[in-house]
């Protein structure tokens, strides 16, 4: 137990908690926006994630491995990914807005299987590994703990989408309408805003973000089939301790979960996953909102 | 020329059932064998989905302890077949219990969620505690229940061994779906239908929501656990995919696809998606794709399932036929 007081171990730590917790909050807010507006729990956001891994890694074989060959690659990849999110919301899921919740749920699975399926089909079922761009390969030392600079730019970028998101939803028209649009559809739609066009806007934004964590992802772990099912899991977990809508509450869910998850190892070496279930029962019984959303009828 | 007004499905299914066997190939057994449990886990399912409007989303957990619990009576503990099989609903039903405890509490999508979180719970400890669960790599090499008794039976004694587990399996999944269309169709059953139409208005008159919802919660789990003991064995081994969220997904898949305001719609899903499984498999390895594309087209064409759709036609040929609506 010593090393329970090493603060270079603790230091340690807290640096993969916190790179989990951001990369976690980049999938999560694109689930919990997606269900704050459109009241739908999206099982299919993994599969976005997942599909945008695996463009960023064929497009990292043909743009090269040099830094902007990976800026590329992740344009694309989350580029493609919110063109298929839009297509799947205009032909598919906006027949779905009326149905009961069992049949959302459904017909997001229907997504999981067939995407799953589709890319192990594109892409075959060998693990794919990304390297890091060179630009961001190195590491620095920090009290004595080694502190790569990929890691570093994911824990910027997390709270710097979250930032992004805040201006968006609360500094702008759109963002304005959105949230009207969120608490009463028709009466939006009654005051002439183009509401379908919101939701499929919102839906866009969504995948654009589950395809461009895809991409960010594919340098730190590799790209297999199944990755899909363990994000969304991970992601949903996050979304419900936090509050399924909020923003902030999915940003503090991901910190619970990654900080769990770091720390847990050293109190319970085999059961850490059983603790973020565990965390995430509780909330459900004490707070089924989540720690920072509002309850729904 | 009029049909009879009402056909006693369970016994022409059992009956019909009885001469699987009788066709001589192992691997229509296996298929029988596979689509009795699922029937029964399916309609398990439904006690809650249909019958109760509720929505679970970690059904796969109950099914899961019940064949773990069952699979290590068995093996380590050497107890015989039928008790140990009984302990597995008894166990189902004993964590559904206290799992429903909490779950009732919630409505709508909370509850889904916090059946999942129970579920993920379970997985996660079969999936670790290596010393009991086999951890990982999961419970292997679980006996066949000794089926001597069979043995004094003429043309039955001499079967294989799959062919005689397939005669027990259709005994208990029957027993149980006598069972359970007994609970549905008892007054505790309409009171269930009664909440599920309109909880407010079943408080008004006096009945205790959460109780009844507690007590078939309990009941579902039962008897997922006793579909999950017999799929140990006859899957000959328990893993902890048997708890995984994707179980749970695939048996509200088969209950939805058969329909869930009928009694049978469940088990038709069953053996619906088991035969389309084998179908395809046989032709290509993307399953999962098909499945998905199945679903997609009962969301989009038949929203009351396949029995929902069953249901239309035999009220339409009646109609014709009979005269009568």
């Amino acid at each position: 137990m010593s090393e329970l007081l090493d603060p270079v171990f603790l230091l340690g730590q807290l640096r993969s908690g916190l790179t989990t917790a951001m990369f976690l909050f980049l999938i999560a807010s694109g689930l919990s926006l997606i269900f704050g507006v459109l009241k739908i729990i999206n099982f299919a956001h993994g599969s976005l994630y997942m599909i945008g891994a695996y463009i960023s890694w064929n497009m990292t074989l043909i743009l090269g491995k040099t830094s902007l060959g990976f800026l590329g690659a992740v344009a694309v990849a989350s580029v493609s990914v919110a063109i298929l999110g839009g297509l799947v919301e205009r032909f598919l899921l906006r027949y779905m807005y009326k149905r009961e919740e069992l049949y959302q749920l459904l017909f997001t699975y229907a997504l999981v299987l067939i995407f799953a399926d589709a890319c192990k089909f594109i892409w075959g079922t060998q693990p794919h590994s990304v390297s890091r761009p060179p630009i961001l390969s190195g590491s620095f030392d920090l009290l004595g703990v080694r502190f790569p600079h990929y890691d570093l730019f994911i824990i910027v970028l997390g709270p710097l989408i979250a930032l992004g998101f805040w201006v968006l939803l609360n500094r702008t028209s759109f963002g304005r309408i959105i949230r009207a649009a969120a608490l009463d559809r028709e009466m939006v739609g009654a005051l002439g805003a183009n509401v379908s066009g919101l939701y499929l806007a919102m839906f866009v934004l969504a995948s654009f973000l589950a395809g461009l964590s895809g991409a960010l992802v594919s340098p730190i772990k590799s790209v297999v089939p199944g990755m899909d099912v363990e994000i969304i899991i991970e992601a949903f977990i996050v979304v419900v301790i936090g509050g399924l809508g909020s923003l902030w509450g999915t940003l503090l869910g991901s910190l619970i979960y990654g900080l769990t998850l770091a720390f847990g190892i050293l109190i319970f070496p085999r059961f850490s996953i059983f603790a973020a279930f565990v965390i995430m029962a509780v909330v459900l019984i004490v707070r089924p909102w989540g720690l920072m959303g509002r309850p729904v009828k | 020329m009029s049909l009879p007004k009402r056909i006693p499905w369970t016994l022409v299914l059992f009956l019909v059932g009885l001469f699987i066997p009788v066709l001589g190939s192992r691997y229509y057994t296996f298929l029988a064998t596979d689509i009795l449990i699922f029937a029964m886990f399916a309609t398990s399912l439904n006690l809650l989905l249909g019958v109760s409007g509720l929505v679970p989303f970690g059904h796969a957990a109950y099914f899961g302890i019940g064949a773990y619990v069952c699979a290590i009576f068995m093996k380590d503990l050497s107890v015989p077949f039928l008790a140990a099989w009984l302990a597995g609903g008894v166990g189902g039903a004993l964590f559904a219990a206290v799992f429903g405890f909490f779950c009732v509490r919630l409505t709508s999508v909370y509850f889904s969620m916090l059946t999942m979180a129970f579920a993920q719970i379970v997985w996660a400890i079969c999936f670790k505690w290596n010393d009991v669960t086999g951890g990982e790599q999961g419970y292997p090499n679980v006996p066949m229940p000794s089926m001597a008794w069979l043995e004094w039976l003429p043309w039955v004694g001499d079967l294989r061994i799959d062919h005689k587990f397939y005669y027990l399996t259709l005994i208990l999944v029957a027993l149980s779906m006598a069972a359970m269309r007994r609970i549905v169709n008892s007054p505790f059953g309409r009171i269930l239908t009664t909440v599920r139409d309109n909880a407010e208005r079943a408080t008004f008159i006096g009945i205790d929501v959460r109780r009844y919802r507690l007590i078939v919660f309990s009941l579902a789990g039962g008897f997922a656990g006793l579909a999950g003991g017999l799929f140990g064995i006859f899957n000959r081994g328990v893993f902890p995919d048997f708890c995984y969220w994707p179980k749970s997904a695939e048996v509200l898949i088969m209950t939805i696809l058969g329909g869930i305001h009928h009694f049978w719609g469940p088990s038709v899903g069953a053996a619906i998606i088991i035969l389309l499984n084998q179908y395809i498999v046989s032709y290509t390895e993307f399953w999962p794709f098909f499945l998905g594309l199945i679903l997609l087209v009962l969301l989009f064409a038949f929203p009351g399932g396949v029995a929902g759709a069953f249901a239309i036609l035999v009220r339409g040929v009646r109609s014709i036929v009979g005269g009568r609506g």
